[in-house]
């Protein structure tokens, strides 16, 4: 099975210890996983603030670089929603759909395509869960407190399968932590306040960490925790899933 | 008509190819083992105060003592008051304390009674008195709105409405106020 | 005097912390009050998705519907008039009015009149219309404009009504009880009730195969207003139709369920006729809606039955107010309403918007609410209103993004100068770093890692 590494631009910049979780993770599981050296970013920043035409370029990148793989897995929702949504350019109408459709999302590609049931992993930590919008409501990759349907959770099936790790969700399951791309400097006051909002409640539990599939909104969430001064890091799903295995 | 012809082209234009409306399995709609329980239930947390009885003792006494207290009350269950009621204006209502009448029908899932024009002889009724009573057989408690619709006959008269509880008003910061500008307080009888 | 913008507006509404925080725990109560009673309907999505497919349906046989409707509300006795914009929309009401020489108006709430803004266009001519609504009485005393459509002063606290109420019906000074408030409310409209003379009304849903119309309420106001008066005046917009009467079952249980919780609103008055003696008009209005139906993209916005929902379970509204919107729909709807009433002076809302989603999933006709926030954007930029330096910025960010050697240059670069000179980025006039810390910089990318580590 061959897996193309997709690193968005922001975690392989900033968080590259995301992106080797995730490599090792795959690698660890069986995967051929390759790296293709070309990728930069899948547009989305571009076309989430109207400029979708500015994103062609990176749409061309984007199938230059990963049209050989059976699967194309990254540790963010948010982009893959992107590629999966928009993808348009750089290639026949057949094999756009065919990218589309083989680009991952980490934690779903465990689940539904490795089918994992067990991870050597330990994580002896109280662990707050913040789901991502992309992730969840895009992805579909756990329910949603708006519908009336049966729970179900990817990201928190694996969490499970961490050794010592106490997961503890916030009283708004699911409410968005207001970094919402650009928005995050174009409606600075709103998307603080929300992440503000979000950490308050995750403080009320008494967490040690703040884990979530998507690297940009702990980037947000980061970024206030450490002004406030805390002692609660962010981390990502993979870095945690990664450990000690 | 110059702005009916516009709208009405503008739409036809504007409009896409034909959808089809869904099909829709009705039975799939919810369901209630104790359909009395389930709607006084639901009046009860609507704020209405609920009574089920065999007999209409309750009612009797009901009716007797707010004749006892001498505010003015009009009684629609009696057919004969009715004609009466019917020419009467707001400010000749408007010192209406209690009003009596029966509903047709009432809807398990949310506690609605359809009462029509028929029943209220006068449209202000329902709205202008202070206190409602509403009395209904247990037989015509249907469970959802879907089966209500199946069963009244909406366009029969000129009006009709579903009432669900007394007036009310969550305005003042979500604070939940009984009484708003209908009747101030519901009392229902399943006899 | 420019408008401010929805971030400038929101900026203001949250200087105030305590005020936001209560303004997003009241709405978001009203959030779970409905999540409780949906989940009480095992057939919720399934109720979802006919609503939606009835809409859909109404929407593709639109011109059909409304002249059955037409054709039977007139046979009902009822007079329909028809207003291609707002302004025809206050004419014909208030010849109406000037035609039967009254003067005593009151109004329940119909967003439609708000959109059109009818009061005003009537107190111009010198003709006072009383709103009815509590909500809406508050605000109107206040001379504000709603910032929630179905929960109208939801940005005023009881302190703030109680000092209009003493101002204006001489109430008790500081007296806070909401139901003090509200009975002294009721005391003072009864008496316009009781002696008006026309009463406008909005209408839910208008159904086409009976001439018929539908107003729901949960205080009695509609139903006070129109069999006290000899008058009703009832707008609507082209998009309340239904094709037929079962179809109430369908909306009604999703209606309230979905606006405040509550498995019904207390009173849904069904209008077929003109009582004896009485008039009856309906004003169907169009005000752009016909254009929206147009829009392949944007035209299931009209399927909106206005219950807010939208507006409660979004984190933005509740932390920035209805105002912050500028226009008679605010929340995440109105941002996709709004662009196509003024697609300038509403270039801003679409990006008003985290593109969470939350508002697709409560909407009960399953308008896809965020997905149109995003085209919106596009279209928004496509027609130029959009600032000079986010353009520039973009075009930036895509020559760096497609390039994938100046991406790394750039990267490295970028990384170096964080680490080396952090005072250039940890600055006033980086907007991120206001009330964030930026990211720390890595000496290695992960690129970098890998030629090495592989």
């Amino acid at each position: 099975m061959k897996v193309g590494l997709f690193v968005p631009c922001y975690i392989d910049q900033f968080y590259p210890g995301v992106a080797i979780a995730t490599y090792e993770l795959l690698k660890k599981l069986g995967c051929d996983v390759g790296f293709p050296m070309d990728q930069t970013c899948c547009g989305q920043p571009m076309a989430n603030s109207g400029f979708s035409g500015l994103s062609k370029a990176c749409d061309k990148n984007f199938v230059n670089n990963f049209s050989g793989f059976d699967y194309i897995v990254a540790p963010s929702g948010s982009c893959v929603l992107h590629v999966r949504e928009h993808l348009n350019e750089g290639a026949s109408p057949a094999e756009i759909d065919r990218i589309r459709n083989s680009v991952y999302e980490l934690t779903e590609f465990l689940i539904d395509i490795l089918k994992v049931t067990r991870l050597k992993a330990s994580f002896p930590h109280r662990v707050g869960m913040h789901i991502s919008c992309h992730g969840q409501r895009g992805l579909h990759l756990s329910s949603m407190s708006e519908l009336v349907d049966p729970g179900f959770s990817k990201p928190e099936q694996l969490l499970n399968m961490v050794d010592g790790l106490e997961l503890l969700k916030p009283a708004r399951v699911d409410e968005c932590c207001g970094f919402g791309g650009t928005f995050c400097v174009f409606e600075e006051a709103v998307s603080v306040k929300m992440g503000k909002d979000r950490i308050q409640e995750h403080l009320r539990n008494d967490v040690e960490f703040i884990t979530g599939g998507d690297t940009s909104c702990l980037m947000h969430l980061e970024g206030i925790l450490k002004r406030q001064g805390s002692g609660v890091k962010a981390i990502h799903l993979a870095e945690i899933l990664n450990s000690n295995l | 008509m110059e702005a009916r012809e516009k709208i009405l082209q503008a739409v036809t234009a504007n409009k896409p190819d034909l959808i089809e409306l869904p099909e829709m399995d009705l039975s799939q709609a919810v369901r209630y083992s104790n359909l009395v329980e389930q709607f006084m239930n639901v009046l009860k947390a609507s704020g209405a105060d609920t009574f089920f009885e065999n007999s209409g003792n309750l009612l009797v006494t009901d009716i007797d003592s707010v004749k006892q207290q001498g505010d003015f009350m009009i009684n629609l269950l009696e057919k004969d008051e009715r004609q009466e009621w019917e020419e009467l204006t707001a400010s000749e209502l408007k010192g209406l304390d209690t009003c009596y009448i029966r509903a047709q029908l009432g809807v398990a899932e949310n506690g609605a009674m359809w009462i029509s024009e028929e029943q209220m002889s006068n449209r202000l009724l329902p709205f202008i008195c202070q206190h409602l009573v509403i009395v209904l057989d247990p037989a015509d408690i249907v469970d959802n709105m879907h089966q209500a619709y199946q069963q009244i006959k909406t366009g029969h008269n000129g009006f009709g409405v579903f009432i669900a509880g007394p007036s009310k008003t969550a305005d003042i910061e979500q604070n939940l106020v009984i009484g708003a500008h209908g009747a101030r307080s519901l009392r229902v009888y399943v006899i | 005097m420019s408008i401010k913008t929805h971030a400038e507006a929101a900026q203001e509404f949250i200087r105030d912390e305590p005020r936001t925080d209560w303004h997003d725990e009241t709405l978001w109560f009203v959030r779970q009050k409905r999540d409780k009673s949906v989940h009480t309907l095992p057939e919720w999505e399934l109720l979802r998705d006919w609503a939606s497919r009835i809409k859909n349906h109404t929407l593709s046989n639109l011109d059909h519907y409304l002249k059955s409707f037409e054709n039977n509300a007139i046979a009902n006795g009822i007079k329909i008039h028809w207003a291609s914009d707002a302004e025809e929309h206050n004419r014909i009401i208030y010849k109406i009015i000037a035609d039967n020489k009254v003067c005593k108006i009151v109004k329940s709430k119909s967003m439609l009149t708000e959109e059109c803004h009818l009061n005003e266009y009537l107190k111009d001519r010198g003709i006072n219309t009383l709103d009815t609504d509590l909500g809406e009485y508050i605000v109107q005393l206040r001379k504000e404009a709603p910032s929630h459509i179905v929960l109208p002063a939801i940005h005023l606290k009881r302190q703030d009504v109680s000092e209009t109420f003493h101002e204006h019906l001489n109430t008790e000074k500081g007296n806070y009880d909401p139901q003090y408030l509200a009975a002294s409310a009721r005391h003072h409209l009864r008496e316009r009730f009781i002696e008006a003379d026309l009463a406008i009304t909005g209408v839910n849903f208008a159904v086409a195969e009976s001439g018929s119309f539908v107003v729901c309420t949960n205080e009695g106001n509609a139903d006070m207003g129109v069999h006290s008066a000899n008058i009703h005046v009832a707008c609507m917009g082209i998009e309340k139709l239904i094709p037929k009467t079962e179809h109430l079952g369908v909306f009604l249980r999703l209606l309230a369920r979905s606006a405040t919780g509550q498995p019904i609103t207390t009173y849904s008055s069904h209008f077929y006729k003109p009582r004896p003696g009485q008039q009856m008009h309906i004003v169907i209005v169009d005000n752009g809606r016909s254009r929206q139906l147009g829009r392949a993209d944007f035209r299931n916005s009209l399927k909106c039955i206005r219950c807010a929902a939208c507006f409660n379970t979004c984190p933005v509204y509740r932390r920035s107010g209805g105002h912050s919107y500028h226009s008679t729909v605010a929340g995440p709807i109105g941002s996709i309403l709004n662009p196509n009433l003024d697609m300038k002076a509403n270039s801003d809302l679409p990006f008003a918007s985290t593109l969470c989603g939350s508002c697709s999933n409560v909407c009960p006709v399953k308008i896809d609410i965020h997905d149109q926030l995003w085209k919106w954007r596009q279209v928004v930029v496509a027609n130029g209103y959009v600032g000079k330096a986010k353009k520039a910025g973009m075009h930036g960010a895509a020559w760096i993004l497609s390039n994938p050697r100046i991406y790394r240059i750039s990267g490295k670069i970028g990384r170096w100068v964080m680490r080396t000179f952090p005072f250039i980025i940890n600055h006033p006039l980086n907007v991120w770093y206001k009330q964030r810390e930026m990211p720390k910089a890595p000496e290695l990318s992960f690129r970098d890692w890998f030629k090495v580590n592989q």
